[in-house]
């Protein structure tokens, strides 16, 4: 029963691991991956003097520490505000409507991005207008974006981390916080003295499990917002946009596969540090 | 559970109203986009040319949707790709996924752990983008077909370990065992037992599932070419980053009067609408496996 799933793996991801090859040839269409001619090193030679390298590793870090740090905080806090919520309906509504954004595709989102950022139609424009305030170009500025993809991957995600530390919430005894309550203590000290400190496992545990993820960019984000976006390339472009654009765009086989390589590389030394991590911290959430 | 203790907890009335308040504006902020987009694709073309985007359309008009649907065959044929290999892929991904998960949880299956670690690496390590593209196009010829479609976001890895999980935690001991006394073989014994008694699990992966194969525009993107294999994701990928419709909507759109702006709403609202209003029914089950997921071992 096994035997399935192990024919999909070996021809769907094991089978494309020995084309590592790629990275080390110069191919070329007709010679397939047999008998294009070997360059050693000169695609990464190419790779990282072409100043793309430090530049989509430095993107693709600081965009995911970014990331993963506004989403832990807000997850957590719209967990924390959530729980405190007594008026069932309530609850469930503002917990459904949180949770639409995850439920649509990046091309969605970006249609969503369109009409309120747009120059001429977008409602952000518009309001500006009104108040007599000049137009920001949001597509051709690249400063905005620092702000605006973030705030977009915490909006997607928000609803989905809540339920994941409000699972932990309630997973709290609830004795402590009545003990806490007799001697006297305000709702902000139950807050900072017992639901924070309770959660810290938690928060940990997701983090690193993040951190494990940090070099794999959110393509689907980057791609459909930014798109071939030139103005805004040098801020937004990451790790798999490259390789993408390198494949896809240009046919530049050799940059397309020590790209791949690279990041492959980089993935699999974060994991394995992330997950010693997670071992020394709680060996039964480790991943292996 | 908690409600009536915490009710005597909540002793500060503006907490609470602090906590309402954030709760809704974080609800407003996650909803009012939505509000947007339908406003808009039901605004007249020049009233969002001459005001730009609204929170309520300005100018009622469903000019949009009927422009889409006075040449149907493109949308309809998304519809049909959608839901075909949405439907066909998370069958067959349930059934081979809970398989997989039911052989690694079964202790007597003495490389169970190696087994797992088989499909484990393939999310620690890949050959890249580049070679997987290669090969996928061009040595298997997978290129254009429903397939190539249905193949590669077929798996997950994290899902298959959620279910073993939810096997070894909730499938008793004993009443394997006992099948296998009854001389049940595994695939009896899988057929039976573990697939009705991981009912929720199976649901909630289902929805995953479901998602990932509704939403997933970047496999039609790579591997197809042919118009009549385009996923709805797709199309309006195609036709929002076009910026004159023509190469998306194939032969029907060359005349000028098209409702442009409009036109791109309208036709997001179509393709994310399923899965808008199927949401609150299947809510439930995704929160489920979060959770599942959540706690581990």
């Amino acid at each position: 029963m096994f035997v399935p799933i192990a024919i999909y793996y070996v021809i769907f991801s094991y089978i494309p691991m020995g084309g590592i090859v790629m990275a080390f040839q110069s191919y070329t269409l007709k010679g397939g991956l047999f008998s294009s001619p070997w360059v050693g090193f000169e695609n990464f030679d190419y790779f990282f003097s072409s100043g793309k390298a430090w530049l989509v590793t430095r993107n693709t870090v600081v965009y995911n520490v970014i990331f993963l740090t506004a989403y832990t905080c807000f997850s957590l806090g719209a967990a924390i505000f959530l729980s405190e919520i007594q008026k069932k309906w309530f609850k469930k509504l503002s917990q459904t409507l949180m949770f639409l954004p995850y439920f649509i595709s990046w091309v969605t989102v970006s249609a969503f991005v369109y009409n309120f950022l747009n120059y001429e139609y977008g409602i952000v424009n518009k309001m500006l207008e009104y108040f007599n305030i000049a137009a920001l170009d949001i597509y051709s500025e690249t400063s905005y974006w620092y702000i605006l993809l973030p705030f977009l991957y915490v909006w997607k995600w928000v609803g989905y981390g809540s339920v994941l530390y409000l699972a932990a919430i309630v997973g709290i005894d609830q004795e402590i916080y009545e003990a806490a309550t007799i001697d006297g203590a305000t709702r902000f000290q139950k807050i900072t003295k017992i639901t924070l400190p309770l959660l810290k496992p938690t928060m940990i545990i997701l983090i690193l499990l993040g951190l494990g993820r940090i070099m794999r960019g959110e393509f689907d984000m980057f791609y459909q917002l930014i798109g071939n976006n030139g103005r805004l390339m040098d801020a937004t472009d990451i790790i798999d946009t490259l390789a993408f654009r390198s494949l896809i765009g240009t046919a530049d086989f050799g940059m397309a596969s020590s790209v791949g390589v690279y990041q492959s590389v980089l993935t699999l030394i974060i994991i394995l540090t992330a997950n010693w991590l997670v071992r020394r911290y709680d060996k039964d959430q480790a991943l292996f | 559970m908690t409600t009536t203790s915490n009710r005597k907890i909540n002793s500060t009335p503006w907490f609470a109203f602090t906590s309402y308040a954030i709760v809704l504006i974080i609800a407003l902020v996650c909803v009012l986009p939505f509000i947007v987009l339908i406003s808009g694709s039901l605004s007249t073309e020049s009233s969002v040319i001459k005001d730009g985007y609204w929170f309520w359309p300005r100018d009622f008009s469903l000019d949009a949707f009927k422009f889409i649907f006075r040449y149907p065959q493109d949308v309809l044929s998304a519809y049909k790709v959608s839901i075909i290999i949405t439907v066909i892929g998370t069958t067959l991904s349930l059934l081979i996924s809970s398989m997989s998960a039911f052989v690694i949880s079964r202790k007597e299956i003495r490389y169970r752990n190696v087994l797992a670690f088989f499909l484990f690496f393939t999310t620690l390590f890949s050959g890249g983008l580049a070679p997987y593209y290669i090969w996928i196009s061009r040595n298997l010829h997978l290129s254009d077909t429903y397939l190539v479609l249905i193949l590669v976001p077929m798996f997950n890895v994290m899902y298959i370990l959620i279910l073993r999980s939810f096997i070894q935690g909730s499938v008793p001991e004993p009443l394997i065992e006992s099948a296998k006394i009854d001389g049940a073989g595994y695939l009896r014994i899988y057929l039976q037992m573990i697939l009705p008694l991981s009912k929720p699990a199976l649901a909630s992966i289902g929805v995953f599932m479901v998602l990932a194969y509704w939403n997933d525009w970047w496999t039609a993107m790579m591997f197809t070419n042919n118009n009549n294999m385009v996923p709805l994701q797709y199309l309006l990928y195609k036709m929002l980053s076009s910026v004159n419709l023509s190469s998306a909507m194939a032969e029907h759109v060359a005349n000028l009067d098209t409702p442009k702006e409009t036109f791109k709403l309208a036709m997001t609202v179509i393709a994310t609408g399923p899965i808008i209003l199927a949401f609150p029914f299947v809510q439930k089950y995704f929160v489920s496996g979060i959770t599942i997921g959540a706690v581990k071992g």
